[in-house]
């Protein structure tokens, strides 16, 4: 329950969008010293940024078609290096050239690397072979460079961890249904809780919209026009690692031409196609897209083609139209940032968008230059330098971790970094795993839903990976659906939200269900259908309807 | 043609086709028993996405594996989930030296060869109270333990003096693995193997180079001597097999399922086209008798209540039914066949002192089974199977050939068998 002590204060600023972009805007205006809240109409991380690659790039898929991504991306991932530690997983990256591509290509890119300050060294094609046995053995060139595996979940929490830390509010599940509007000021943000139903107005002194494709629509609201082309791109995940370094085809950027290692899995994407905006919140994968994926993926690691998919998935990159070309022929995949007094005479209203979920933080500190300008705040941006909470030195030591952890322990450290310490593991109970897959102990369950805003199932596999595994939580969700029930004591709740989280991971195995995963999600049918009646007693469908 | 894919999943030791039913959970004998252990599951399917992610999320805990295989028997999908773990052993000890005491558990040729020319001293050495507990302090072997008594004359030796001669008169022939525990220890089983066969006509001949198995090798992290013997092995069993059109027999249910299963899926050594060619003792005799190419006479006065007990990779074959057949074709012998439980004693696992409690823990439920079935004797093809049940349960424990050879009327068998 959110105390009315929230929604009766008065915001320096208010932050519209609760993705990495708005949790770094967030996180660097607390702190520059000023209060802020952050507003969620879902979970943290549900758009955008949690439907992507979860790839760290090093730039150097845009090095030659758009040279100033290339250097943002460079530079913000030397500094999540530093600052992100534990999200990031430093694997480093090939660019391979297959016969079926031009090698001509390479010298191109590697120029245009050196161009944007990417390094970029040409391999042997058996070197490759060597460093990375996944790859596509028939490749005739390869070169190294520096990309990166990044887990946007944990990147999304760490930085709103660290605004809490330094005074933010952060509220999800809290839908702005429209703007406060004083002549032409923007002062704060009318919300409906999805939590409890309640409509409440907050008022702040600069209104940030951070909400990626659907950012648009908050603009509207204020009265201002931004011409957003929605491109869609769908990505698979296999059920375990083929690969440990990304993978890359070396040529224009085209379908499914990344490999990414994320955690345990591997995920191949994307597709490109740009979709009308009405569309933007269908997520389903088609028949197409898969065939698309698996046809392209298998060509960057033969492999793929024998690996179990476990789901399908697919997100919107906001892409914006710039202002001086608003029919999109040249769109901008860079960083935009709007003050709308400047462009549209609407004061205390900024739109951050565009960008990659790589340059979140970059995003995040041009925004806050533009609210600290509009409050006259003068404190410097220091979110390149200060580690996000987890990432802080003096972690264990890999060769510790082997040897004075248990597997749950071990698998938490590499979640939350630093602040695995304060997950309770002083007892059996506290140490059973409750999702065995991923490596969830009821500790860290516990430690989610006190410390990350933790609701539901759904919340809480963004929060910990539970039910992320390769069974799709068949085993995990209705014990982590019962702790939930006990923490909240609602019964009820934990039923719905169970029922609700299984059909939530159906959707995901659907356009994959063949073979092994087609097994899988008979198996956890029958279980809490045939077997435990879960479908006598919670009526989804019914729900879905009304709805 | 567009090529083929998705048609189905491939992936080492099928550990992508786990559904995670948790069924090889629920017979794990060790999960059962202590909470250090995660399961076959995690240990096994879960645990490999893990490790190749990297390598340090190996747990240690792994150790307590043992091997007993009762999960991939219970897989529905069949993930090879004991082999995964094996193999996760295997990568973890890479460039790590086993200890004094798994090396000397392992090495049985080695201690065999060296006790066998001292038998008496080292058996009363070994049964000494004071040597038990240097064992148990010093080299962690636990001091309930006793060593299985070494023979004075190994089994090799036997052969080549009593029975060497006489084995190329017969009409049929057969190889004979007959292992460590024959050679060293207990060289009557391999008797009882030459006088069975030998009166329904088949006469047993040596490998041209037989060495340890290695089953106490893997178990123990000696993986490339493992391999070096596994190799010499696979030698001598193709030219068996392949050159002299010989069965290889065996007497032991572990050595033969390391020889058939582990040789190839642990230590990297095809006998795939031998493997057909591997065969216990009794299923060999139970497939002629059922073809009806040789008979058996028993002899009339015989009367014996003897229990059966599976052991677990014997239970991992399939084959327990011939040693049960056979042992049921004896008119006097009334058969109590055991439900299927671990013993506890896993080879050389529960020789370590840190085992010992788990061990016992584990074998309980079957000394009850055992204790329930009021028996003289207990009959099971794994030999340290027979060390754990007679230390556990005072009862004498004998292999089902020697039961065999025991029940059968001889000059009977060779008269209705043309000899």
């Amino acid at each position: 329950m959110v105390t009315n002590d929230i929604y009766n204060k008065e915001y320096d600023v208010i932050i519209v969008g609760g993705g990495a972009t708005g949790a770094g805007t967030a996180r660097d205006c607390a702190l520059r010293g000023l209060s802020v809240l952050l507003v969620e109409r879902n979970d943290y991380s549900t758009g955008a940024t949690g439907r992507n690659h979860g790839l760290m790039h090093s730039g150097a898929r845009y090095a030659v078609t758009d040279g100033e991504s290339a250097s943002e991306c460079i530079s913000e991932n030397m500094i999540l290096r530093r600052i992100a530690r534990h999200c990031v997983e430093e694997t480093d990256g090939l660019f391979i050239t297959l016969p079926e591509d031009d090698l001509q290509y390479q010298q191109t890119f590697v120029d245009a690397c050196q161009r944007a300050g990417i390094r970029a060294d040409i391999i042997d094609p058996a070197e490759a072979r060597r460093i990375e046995p996944a790859v596509n053995p028939s490749l005739i060139g390869a070169v190294r460079v520096p990309d990166a595996s990044i887990d946007p979940f944990r990147l999304t929490v760490a930085n709103l961890l660290d605004a809490r830390m330094h005074g933010a509010e952060t509220l999800n599940h809290h839908e702005v249904e429209g703007l406060i509007i004083n002549q032409n000021r923007v002062e704060g943000v009318k919300l409906l809780s999805k939590r409890d139903g309640r409509h409440v107005e907050v008022r702040g002194r600069v209104v940030v919209n951070a909400c990626g494709i659907w950012g648009q629509r908050i603009a509207q609201m204020a009265g201002a026009k931004i011409s957003m082309f929605p491109a869609r791109g769908a990505l698979l995940i296999f059920g375990h690692r083929v690969n440990n370094m990304v993978i890359n085809r070396c040529r224009k950027p085209a379908n499914a031409d990344i490999l990414v290692p994320d955690d345990t899995v591997c995920v191949i994407g994307t597709t490109s196609d740009h979709i009308p905006i009405e569309t933007v919140d269908d997520m389903r994968v088609t028949r197409e897209e898969v065939d698309v994926l698996l046809k392209e993926g298998v060509k960057i690691a033969p492999s793929l083609a024998t690996t179990r998919i476990i789901r399908a998935y697919a997100g919107v990159r906001p892409l914006v139209a710039s202002d001086d070309d608003p029919s999109g022929r040249s769109i901008s995949r860079g960083i935009v940032c709007l003050d709308h007094a400047k462009r549209d005479d609407i004061e205390g209203f900024i739109t951050i968008t565009g960008g990659k979920m790589m340059t979140y933080r970059l995003m995040g500190e041009i925004a806050t230059n533009a609210v600290c300008a509009k409050l006259g705040n003068t404190a410097p941006c220091v979110t390149a330098a200060q580690p996000l909470p987890g990432s802080e030195e003096g972690g264990p030591s890999q060769s510790d971790l082997t040897k004075r952890y248990s597997f749950g322990e071990r698998a938490a450290i590499g979640r939350h970094g630093s602040l695995a310490a304060r997950i309770e593991k002083d007892n059996d109970i506290d140490n059973a795993l409750v999702c065995e897959c991923e490596g969830v102990t009821v500790g860290e369950i516990k430690y989610a839903v006190h410390q990350l805003h933790v609701h539901n199932l759904v919340n809480l596999r963004r929060r910990t990976r539970v039910g992320m595994g390769t069974c799709q939580g068949k085993l995990c969700s209705c014990r982590a659906a019962s702790l939930l029930g006990e923490i909240n004591h609602d019964v009820k709740g934990a039923q719905e939200d169970l029922a609700a989280f299984l059909d939530e991971r159906w959707k995901g195995m659907r356009p994959v269900a063949w073979g092994d995963t087609l097994r899988e999600a008979q198996l956890t049918a029958h279980i809490y259908e045939g077997l435990c009646g879960l479908d006598k007693v919670v009526d989804l469908q019914g729900k879905e309807d009304a709805q | 043609m567009a090529e083929p894919m998705q048609l189905c999943n491939i992936s080492e030791n099928n550990f992508e086709q786990c559904t995670k039913c948790s069924i090889c959970t629920t017979v794990c004998p060790v999960a059962a028993v202590t909470t250090d252990y995660p399961g076959p599951k995690q240990a096994g399917p879960d645990g490999e996405r893990y490790r190749l992610k990297d390598p340090a999320y190996y747990d240690k805990m792994l150790k307590l594996c043992l091997n007993c295989k009762r999960c991939e028997v219970a897989c529905p999908s069949n993930v090879h989930i004991a082999d995964i773990i094996q193999r996760a052993r295997m990568q973890a000890s890479v460039g790590k030296h086993a200890s004094l005491r798994d090396t000397m558990l392992a090495s049985t040729d080695l201690l065999g060869t060296m006790a066998t020319l001292v038998a008496p001293v080292t058996n009363a050495t070994l049964g000494l109270k004071p040597v038990k507990l240097v064992m148990d302090s010093v080299m962690a072997i636990d001091k309930h333990r006793t060593f299985p008594a070494y023979s004075g004359t190994k089994f090799e030796t036997w052969y080549k003096r009593h029975a060497a001669s006489s084995q190329g008169a017969y009409p049929h022939h057969v190889s004979y693995f007959h292992g460590c525990y024959v050679n060293y220890n207990f060289p009557r089983l391999g008797q009882d193997l030459v006088k069975v066969m030998n009166a329904v006509g088949y006469g047993v001949h040596l490998l041209a180079k037989e060495q340890c198995c290695g089953v106490a090798l893997i178990a123990n992290g000696l993986y490339k001597q493992a391999r070096r013997q596994g190799r010499v092995n696979a030698a001598s069993i193709r030219q068996a097999v392949n050159a002299e059109h010989r069965t290889v027999l065996t007497t032991s249910s572990s050595c033969t399922f390391n020889l058939r299963d582990e040789y190839p899926s642990i230590l990297d050594i095809d006998t795939s086209d031998v493997r057909d060619g591997i065969m216990l003792a009794t299923r060999f005799l139970y497939n002629l008798v059922d073809e009806g190419s040789i008979k058996l006479i028993f002899k009339q006065d015989y009367k014996r209540r003897i229990a059966y007990h599976t052991a677990c990779h014997m239970q991992r074959m399939g084959w327990q039914l011939y040693s049960i057949e056979m042992l049921r074709m004896i008119p006097g012998l009334d058969l109590q066949v055991l439900e299927q439980e671990c013993c506890g004693i896993s080879g050389t696992y529960g020789f370590k002192k840190e085992n010992y409690e788990r061990s016992q823990a584990i074998g309980s439920v079957l000394f009850k089974h055992i204790a329930d079935a009021q028996v003289e004797a207990v009959a099971t093809d794994c030999e340290t199977c027979k060390w754990q049940i007679e230390m556990s349960t005072g009862l004498p424990v004998e292999n089902p050939i020697s039961i065999l050879a025991d029940a059968l009327d001889v000059e009977a068998t060779r008269k209705a068998n043309g000899l």
